[in-house]
């Protein structure tokens, strides 16, 4: 296959113009400096013809969220241009034409993606490029991630751990966001990002302890299995509860700011998790606060059984964020590529501009909500093989990397029995690794501990010296 | 400095001067008074001079000067960015919160009740208390909620609830409950200093009080141990235990034994959680009767809670069942004759101190000494 010619990197370019959403004769100017990453100007507008600018608003989504008059040119037939209310925010136009706002905009919000369902560029898009070094990893992370998936599931499933999360089919958005990422860089996890955590250098076998919460475990035995955390890796640890995690990374990025990191804070969640009132609180503080965080939304299609039609009226995720003041994006969140242009161009704006950024990646949930969930009972099967087969994001970013003379079949036939094997040994590592010990109960609670809890752990080990027959031996002291 | 001025119109803060008390070391003619809105006040200004990482975030806390006025001063003093007026959601603000103190800040998260804590309850229970033992220890929350609690006067059942209880039963929270301007000053540095997340309730009737402060009190280094209860007033007939504004009741209800020849024990709990178990039970272990005071709703209340204590720890020593006075088993209602007989009265403590010691109690439900 030939290669293209803007394919050709070996080290990092970036195409700039991602401000300009191509095609569309666009009256909005790009900075196009290659090899830098500057702050993006905002489009020019053209106030003469206010029209052109109405109809790009349904593809343009980085514009500022200051009041614009020539915007409702085309929908309102007479706007009283004399009088104006002179309101906090901006002036604000009358006309006595009386008009309700649609419910939905004519067009729904594109998405933008770069690689096409066979994993050939397409032509004339604006992406960030990636050495092959860097190319190579997301790939074998992403394969990394969908085989521990599979092998975990599969241990659940035998009772060898108690439940499990897979991320099957969302490989792209957890690798490819990672890597546009810096390790300064606050990772607030939902629980369908272990790859996050992969991409960082978490250990295979560190995450079989945790699954396992056996003695090695850096979480000391304290969660549910996928439930990981890991200073060193600025990975906050993950909760149970849905959404609360998106205030906690507005928090955390006002912290940054005010230390003046060079970092933003980067939050997950999903379809589901955008309805609780935390998605609501989180972004309309962001925007009010300046904080340098990113929002990224695996609009996955389904909440448990509840399918997106269920879930919100609204045209998905990406057009919330206008009505908070936050600039967004919505990208395929199955194109490798595209996520990792995305986050990129979204962790520049978002620190040097202070300001929040909401990626709303569209892709599909292949696996089950978690262990404890059948989803054959409330979707038919055919979508869900079609979406495996036809739709993987691996597969898709497999075939860019082998065109561009990056990968092999040796590579990938090496790289599945190899991670394959890790895996299966640090399941059986972890699985002989003793519970941890008695005293794990009580630490952690306070930086202090208590001296009720002292108490406590001296009854509790007295009544395990008393009656040894009640408590199991292989439970560590 | 004797003096006792004494104003009985209900719900009006009570002037007055404390009576001595031997744990307070006597008169210093150098003491001055200080109002529990100013110890607040003094005590956040002081931390916060003294720690760039501490903000005060809540309703009204800025350009306001605090919805009660504890905050008067510091957004002029130290700007809107530790002096963050949030936009109305507790649930938001209180996230928001916990997040900063995850990573690095020290917040002060002000309730403008914490009736309103309720909207914001799973970021303080589910994010705030549980988050270091989770995160095994990685994570540490540093983190104050503060507001006023309780009663207040005519303002209904869903601003007058006590929430001790509810947060005080779950580990990972530290609990404090203020009294006087010292409990006030020392508790709430005490709170910001400390690296695990305390809930500070405080109480709205409390704050135009005045309570004599030491010159130690108002260094600024000043504070208070977190977990020790304080023996208001020794006795040796009967123990009762109180936090908040029914500490002003109880010691005015041992007044009113002590005419009677009851010499009763008086322990400002100071701090719901940790519990100073080791003092209630030194104190029911001399004076062999144990009442317990509060505000809140009687059923798994503060009162249960002690009494289950001295049960397991001093069952031997007790000499009559422990009662627990609190609030009436309903939600507050608002007429002021209605409110008065749903909240504990001095007549209440006063009567249950008087059947712990087996003395006859008058049948008329209302008495005014």
């Amino acid at each position: 296959m030939a290669m293209r010619m803007r394919n050709v990197a070996n080290h990092v370019k970036s195409r700039m113009g991602l401000l300009s959403v191509t095609n569309h004769g666009a009256s909005f100017s790009s900075s196009t400096h290659i090899g830098k990453f500057l702050a993006i100007s905002p489009p020019v507008r053209d106030f003469k013809n206010p029209d052109a600018n109405f109809s790009k608003i349904a593809t343009c989504r980085f514009e500022s969220t200051k009041a614009d008059s020539g915007r409702l040119g085309s929908q309102y037939s007479s706007i009283d241009s004399n009088q104006v209310l002179d309101f906090p925010g901006g002036k604000v136009a009358f006309t006595p034409e009386m008009k309700f706002l649609s419910e939905s905009l004519k067009e729904r919000i594109p998405c933008y993606r770069v690689l096409d369902d066979n994993g050939q560029l397409i032509e004339d898009s604006n992406f960030v490029g990636v050495s092959s070094e860097i190319a190579r990893k997301i790939y074998s992370d992403m394969v990394t991630l969908q085989t521990m998936d599979t092998i975990f599931y599969e241990a659940q499933r035998q009772g060898r751990i108690s439940f499990y999360v897979t991320a099957i089919g969302e490989e792209a958005i957890n690798i490819a966001s990672a890597a546009a990422l810096t390790i300064d860089d606050l990772v607030v996890p939902q629980y369908r990002e272990p790859g996050v955590l992969l991409w960082r250098g978490f250990t295979l076998q560190e995450f079989a302890d945790q699954c396992f919460s056996n003695r090695g475990d850096s979480c000391k035995g304290r969660q549910m299995p996928a439930h990981y955390g890991s200073k060193k890796h600025n990975y906050f640890t993950v909760a149970s509860t849905i959404a609360s995690q998106l205030p906690h990374a507005v928090g955390a990025a006002y912290s940054l700011k005010m230390d003046g990191k060079d970092a933003c804070a980067v939050t997950y969640f999903g379809d589901g998790g955008s309805s609780e009132g935390d998605f609501h609180a989180a972004l309309n503080f962001a925007a009010v606060m300046e904080a340098p965080v990113i929002f990224i939304c695996r609009n996955n299609g389904w909440a448990i059984s509840t399918p997106i039609s269920d879930q919100f009226r609204s045209d998905g995720v990406v057009v919330r964020g206008q009505a908070y003041g936050v600039r967004s994006i919505r990208v395929d969140g199955n194109d490798a590529l595209a996520m990792y242009s995305a986050v990129y161009a979204a962790r520049q704006m978002a620190i040097s501009e202070h300001r929040p950024i909401l990626v709303e990646a569209l892709t599909y949930r292949v696996g089950h909500h978690t262990t404890s969930d059948d989803s054959t009972k409330y979707r038919s099967v055919d979508e869900i093989e079609r979406w495996r087969l036809a739709r993987d994001p691996v597969t898709r970013f497999q075939k860019w990397i082998e065109n561009n003379g990056w990968w092999s079949s040796e590579a990938e036939s090496e790289l599945r029995s190899s991670v394959r094997k890790q895996l299966l040994n640090a399941i059986q590592v972890a699985e002989r690794v003793e519970k941890p010990p008695v005293a794990n109960i009580f630490s952690d609670v306070y930086d202090i501990p208590p001296s009720n809890l002292f108490e406590q752990e001296k009854w509790l080990r007295e009544a395990i010296k008393r009656h040894p027959q009640d408590y199991p031996s292989v439970f560590p002291l | 400095m004797l003096g006792i001025i004494r104003q009985k119109a209900f719900g009006q803060s009570l002037q007055r001067i404390r009576p001595v008390a031997s744990s307070w070391g006597g008169y210093s003619s150098t003491s001055k008074q200080m109002m529990v809105r100013e110890a607040l006040n003094s005590a956040l200004d002081e931390e916060m001079s003294a720690d760039p990482k501490v903000l005060l975030m809540g309703e009204e806390v800025g350009e306001y000067q605090g919805a009660y006025k504890i905050s008067k001063g510091l957004l002029e003093k130290y700007g809107p960015e530790r002096v963050l007026d949030t936009p109305i959601t507790e649930a938001g603000f209180t996230g928001i919160g916990v997040g900063a103190a995850f990573y690095g800040l020290k917040p002060i998260v002000e309730f403008m009740t914490f009736n309103f804590s309720m909207q914001a309850i799973d970021h303080i229970i589910n994010s705030a208390a549980k988050t270091s033992y989770m995160s095994a220890g990685q994570i540490s929350v540093p983190i104050v909620f503060r507001g006023p609690n309780g009663a207040a006067a005519g303002v209904g059942a869903q601003h007058s609830q006590c929430y001790a209880s509810w947060y005080a039963s779950c580990p990972g929270l530290k609990v404090l409950a203020p009294y006087s301007s010292e409990d006030a000053r020392g508790l709430l540095k005490a709170a910001i200093r400390d690296p695990d997340p305390v809930v500070f309730l405080e109480n709205e009737l409390l704050y135009g009080e005045s309570f004599p402060v030491s010159a130690e009190v108002l260094d600024s280094s000043f504070c208070l141990p977190i977990g020790k209860a304080k023996i208001e007033r020794e006795g040796k007939d009967v123990t009762i235990t109180a936090f908040s504004k029914m500490v002003g009741y109880a010691l005015k209800a041992a007044e009113i034994l002590a005419k009677d020849g009851i010499s009763a024990e008086i322990i400002n709990l100071r701090s719901i959680r940790p519990l100073d178990r080791p003092a209630i039970n030194a104190s029911v272990r001399k004076t062999n009767r144990l009442v317990t005071v509060e505000e809140g709703f009687p059923q798994h209340g503060v009162g249960a809670e002690i009494c289950a204590s001295i049960i397991e720890d001093s069952f031997g020593y007790l000499d009559a069942p422990v009662e627990r006075i609190t609030g009436a088993d309903v939600p507050m209602p608002y007429a002021a004759n209605l409110e008065r007989m749903a909240l504990p009265q001095v007549d209440d403590i006063v009567r249950a101190a008087r059947r712990a010691c087996y003395r006859s109690v008058p049948m008329a439900a209302a008495q005014s000494y």
